[in-house]
């Protein structure tokens, strides 16, 4: 019974809330996070991290930390035995351990393995590393430059022009139509350029592993991450090792998104543990997480549109420049397909740069590079309809993309929910609410891709008619809950009985990390074709039994069933009674499925924002939010209504309070959560949420990615919402305090 | 002077005493310049774990006698040195006489914080946005010192030397401080602006302490501000400003201009001087009015 694509149907399990199967171990403290293992003979290792954003490293001496007490093995970037051929690999290993220069402060430069922290601590205390500092670079209009300081040379991809500097790695350009033919259809052209700080994920849980590596080659190693083939396949090639030979075990993961979906102690606390001969668990600060794992871009955007007075968009342009740290990431490309995206445009050109500079290197943060190409593109149509007089929901509705629009990325769009997100925020007693003084509303749409991916998944029936599910995918946002819903649906058994695990890198094939909102999507899709695989087992099974025709037993609430009367007369066999006698008719029974799964459906969502600005301390109050956002269909709703109040929340913090702040020698001044300010719970209300559902063709249910789209809008929204509040259009994030109130003084 | 290590075990070498008594207390003190008192620990054991101290000794003083009570004298308040921000909260009296204080002290930290952090804590870390301290200011309290010659008690503005410096000598510690009685027609208020809402540091602290005559004309007022210096800072002219006014928009507004003009910050990560400065003169406004009607509240 193929059933590839959306059909309409009516759920029993899929669309309730149940309670989450990891929420005990999680509120007891049982369950189990990176940090939370030890080995017997366990060593703790440690990292010496530049203290300066750029130099060139002359000479590193550990002969003194090698003979200390307790230390068991100290290594540097020379004790590494390969270099990996692949540029992206490569740069990971660069950016674990330096090689002839540091790129930033907090690059690591060499670790130790000791018998206690206090031990490694005094061993790095001992390690002398001659650095000869070199001119640093931080922002990213003066890293493009041709007088910049260069991080590598030679690394300038095919298209990057030759008047901007070899920091400049990509420039992409996307679009269609004549924009300048645009602009001369339009009654208002604005044209604004727009920036945002570097911001980090700000999970909770700190980067920790335990690694094992044996002179043989043999290894396991137990991390939290967001993808444990990745930390795998990507060890493996920087240490030069047959990934089967490397065991990879994901732990509890206290928060990543996209934050984990790379490496950064793991390769290190492996060779380590080769070097020493002994397990070694590495954990970072909280310092460490902020100087040296993978916050976002920070940016400078110019964004140009036209408008006629009816509120049509004639035409768009924008530059997106994107800093991306010390290596090259995608964030401007992404920023440049993603800005426009929501909009049905005649005349669009968007061009994308990424650049390096003396920051960490950029990871992946929820939507990457989407969430201020939004601010900035948003922001201009809020001031263009702002000046024209007319209401930015209905300018919105006029111009927005539907099934059949070519976007401004390319593709053209199947069935999509940007319309019901902005009739939905239309209708919301939201928007017709009152405000009160010094108070302001701000609305702005949002756009991700999301993604599938390389996915497995096995479902055991065991002999008790119970049934246990495998995903190879690290759970950061209820997708056990989600999987085994989705797996009793199928099955037609209770929700309670499926079990889902997250397996390790042997029991299942190539997984794709948990990123792109794919694994609701991807993974529930392969939960659904496994489950249907299991029940075409037990279907055969129940015909053997009867001694019919397969082709004449259904699978109906959770039993088998002859199809007709033609079929003869037998009672039905439930799974539980299938799978007590499976030893008799074959053998046990499971499913499994495969799939680089395509048809992730895009997704776009609406917020509205009301702030209050303080006029004397530029102080900024989020007084309501609501956040509209099509899910395709909500396996559970209230993971869903999680992710978009996570979402808005993250956004609202950078829109307000957070961003890496420098030094005039390029160090950091803010590694730690006291200074680096991500919002309290007292500084929100209640973020109010609406589901809509717009089904995604290519899932059997519906289902779309939700994870990442909740970020997109909230930059922008808040940021409509206080340039109205203020009277003064706020164009540089975060609106903190100071500049709110310097932006008030100037008016 | 770095910590003696255990060579293979790491651990640092350090002496731990809680001693019963003031005079124990400071023998333990005298005898080691590298010991630390520990009160509610909310700023010692952190620095501890960061690693920027190694004592070779910590002082509890805890188990004191009298350390954790709050007794009424001379119409006023004596609050021991290990009493709780939680429970200075919990002290009806004390809040009545002194609401800005407590409120000072009650913003200190989370709920967790506020069942260890004391004032004496907050004011002998010596931070310049300690947010106690200008409440403490404006209140004109004192600090009782004990150290190996004997008691002494010092206003509690002449405690904090510079950032992270007390003038107290070795051997002294603070045990307790003094709250003079409140008169009648007399309240007191604390502001603070942080950019979140609770879990921050102050960018600008404000305590102001006034009495009024039964007409409610001012007659005393007391105005200290935190975290715009490398110390509290009185704000001297206040009172010159305040007094016979009935804190009317010509004396709000020269309160302001005094307020901006006296403090003397830096820019840093956590906001500009010309912020700090402006918002300087807003809070001494908006504390100066919440301590002007509390005071008028009690007028019979
Ligand atoms: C999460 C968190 C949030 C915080 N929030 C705030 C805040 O909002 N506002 C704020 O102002 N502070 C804040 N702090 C800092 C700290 O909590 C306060 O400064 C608190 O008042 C310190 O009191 P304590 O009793 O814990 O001091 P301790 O840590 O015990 O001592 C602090 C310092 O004073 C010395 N000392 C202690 N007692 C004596 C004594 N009797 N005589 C002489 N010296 C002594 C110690 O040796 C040490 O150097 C926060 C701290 C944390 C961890």
């Amino acid at each position: 019974m193929p059933k590839d694509e959306f059909t309409p149907r009516t759920f029993s399990v899929v669309g309730t809330r149940p309670l989450r199967p990891d929420g005990i171990d999680k509120v007891t403290g049982r369950a189990r996070y990176g940090a939370d293992i030890s080995a017997p003979g366990m060593l703790t290792g440690m990292v010496l991290r530049s203290p300066h954003a750029h130099a060139r490293i002359c000479s590193i001496d550990t002969s003194v930390a090698a003979a200390m007490p307790g230390v068991k093995a100290v290594i540097t970037r020379a004790d590494f035995p390969v270099h990996p051929e692949n540029n992206g690999t490569a740069d990971v290993l660069d950016n674990c351990m330096a090689d002839k220069k540091a790129l930033y402060d907090g690059h690591a430069v060499a670790a130790v393995a000791a018998s206690s922290r206090r031990a490694a601590l005094d061993a790095l205390a001992t390690i002398k590393v001659v650095y000869e500092v070199l001119p640093h670079v931080l922002d990213v209009d003066e890293a493009m430059k041709l007088d910049a300081p260069i991080l590598h040379k030679g690394r300038k991809q095919e298209g990057v022009p030759a008047d901007v500097s070899d920091n400049v790695l990509t420039r992409t350009e996307y679009g269609h139509g004549d924009p300048e033919i645009g602009f001369q259809m339009a009654d208002l052209v604005i044209e604004r350029q727009f920036k945002t700080a570097a911001t980090h994920q700000g999970y909770i849980e700190p980067h920790s592993c335990l690694a094992t590596l044996g002179s043989d080659g043999q290894g396991d190693l137990w991390v939290c991450t967001q993808g444990h083939y990745m930390a795998r396949n990507t060890c493996a090639e920087i240490l030069g090792l047959d990934s089967g030979c490397l065991r990879v075990t994901p732990s509890e993961i206290g928060g990543g998104f996209g934050g984990k979906t790379t490496v950064f102690l793991e390769p290190t606390a492996l060779l380590l543990s080769q070097k020493s001969g002994r397990p070694v668990k590495m954990t970072m600060t909280r310092e460490e997480v902020f100087r040296a794992s993978g916050p976002t871009a920070s940016t400078s955007i110019d964004i140009k549109i036209g408008m006629t007075k009816d509120g049509t968009i004639t035409a768009a342009k924008g530059d997106y420049r994107y800093q991306n740290g010390a290596y090259e990431a995608m964030n401007g490309t992404l920023g440049a397909m993603t800005g426009f995206a929501p909009y049905d445009l005649d005349h669009v050109n968007t061009v994308g740069w990424d650049v390096v500079t003396n920051r960490p290197k950029a990871a992946a943060y929820r939507a990457p590079g989407a969430p201020m190409a939004a601010f900035a593109v948003e922001s201009v149509i809020d001031e263009l309809a702002y000046k024209l007089g007319l209401d930015p929901i209905e300018v919105r509705l006029k111009n927005a993309a539907r099934e059949g629009t070519k976007s401004a990325y390319g593709p053209t769009y199947p069935a999509i929910g940007l319309e019901a997100t902005l009739k939905a925020a239309k209708s919301h007693p939201h928007w017709s609410a009152p405000l009160g003084e010094n108070q302001g509303r701000g609305v702005a749409c949002g756009f991700w891709f999301n993604f599938g991916g390389d996915t497995c998944v096995s479902l055991m029936v065991n002999p008790d008619g119970t049934v246990s599910l495998s995903e190879g995918n690290p759970d950061i946002g209820g997708s056990r809950a989600a999987m085994s819903m989705m797996a009793a649906e199928e099955l037609g058994i209770p929700m309670e009985r499926v079990r889902t695990i997250i397996a390790d890198t042997a029991a299942l094939g190539q997984n794709e990390v948990t990123d792109g909102s794919r694994v609701t999507f991807a993974v529930g899709l392969a939960t659904i074709k496994a489950a249907r695989h299991a029940i075409q087992i037990m279907v055969e099974r129940a015909a053997m039994t009867w001694g019919i025709d397969p082709e004449a037993v259904e699978w109906v609430d959770g039993a088998a069933q002859p199809a007709g009367p033609n079929a003869g007369k037998h009672p039905p066999m439930s799974l539980a009674e299938i799978a007590a006698i499976a030893s008799n008719t074959g053998g046990p029974i499971s499913g499994h499925f495969e799939v680089n799964a395509e048809g992730a459906g895009v997704s776009f969502g609406t917020h509205i924002a009301d702030t209050e600005v303080d006029p004397e301390t530029g102080a900024v109050k989020i007084i309501r939010y609501t956040v509209f956002q099509d899910a395709g269909k909500a396996v559970h709703p209230s993971f869903v209504e999680g992710q978009l109040q996570g979402g808005a929340v993250q956004g609202i913090g950078w829109a307000l309070n957070e961003e890496y702040i420098y030094g005039k020698d390029g160090t950091l001044q803010n590694a730690g959560f006291l200074d680096y300010r991500i919002p309290v719970a007292s500084d929100l209300p209640m973020i109010d949420t609406a589901i809509l559902e717009i089904p995604n063709p290519g899932h059997p249910y519906g289902v779309r990615g939700v994870g990442e789209t909740g970020i997109v809008p909230p930059l922008a929204a808040v940021a409509n919402s206080v340039s109205r509040a203020a009277g003064v259009r706020m164009t540089s994030l975060p609106m903190s305090p100071p500049k709110v109130l310097a932006a008030l003084k100037k008016m | 002077m770095k910590a003696r290590l255990h060579p293979n075990e790491g651990v640092i070498a350090m002496q731990f005493q809680s001693p019963l008594s003031v005079e124990d207390a400071v023998a333990f003190l005298a005898d080691d310049q590298n010991a630390r008192i520990l009160s509610g620990g909310t700023d010692l054991l952190v620095r501890l774990r960061l690693g920027h101290i190694a004592p070779s000794k910590i002082v509890d003083i805890k188990k004191i006698e009298g350390m954790r009570s709050i007794t009424r004298e001379d119409g006023g308040f004596r609050i021991g040195a290990a009493v709780s921000g939680a429970e200075m909260n919990e002290n009806h009296d004390l809040y009545l006489a002194w609401p800005g204080v407590v409120e000072a002290a009650g913003l200190i930290g989370s709920t967790q914080i506020q069942g260890r952090a004391t004032i004496v804590g907050n004011l002998c870390n010596a931070g310049p946005a300690a947010d106690s301290v200008p409440a403490l200011v404006a209140a004109s309290a004192t600090a009782r010192i004990a150290g190996p010659s004997g008691v002494r008690d010092v206003l509690v503005q002449d405690i904090p030397i510079a950032p992270g410096q007390t003038s107290l000598k070795i051997g002294e510690l603070v045990t307790s401080i003094f709250l003079p009685a409140q008169p009648v027609n007399g309240s007191d208020a604390y502001l603070r602006f942080i950019p979140r809402t609770e879990m921050d540091i102050a960018v600008v602290g404000c305590g102001v302490s006034l009495k009024l005559d039964s007409a409610g004309t001012v007659v005393q007022a007391r105005v200290a501000l935190g975290a715009v210096a490398p110390t509290v800072l009185l704000v001297e002219n206040a009172a010159e400003i305040l007094i016979g006014t009935q804190l009317d928009d010509d004396a709000l507004s020269a309160l302001a201009e005094a307020s901006s003009s006296v403090a003397n910050p830096i820019d840093d990560k956590r906001g500009t001087i010309a912020f700090r400065k402006d918002v300087s003169g807003v809070l001494t406004c908006r504390a100066a009015k919440i301590a002007y009607s509390r005071a008028k509240g009690t007028v019979k």
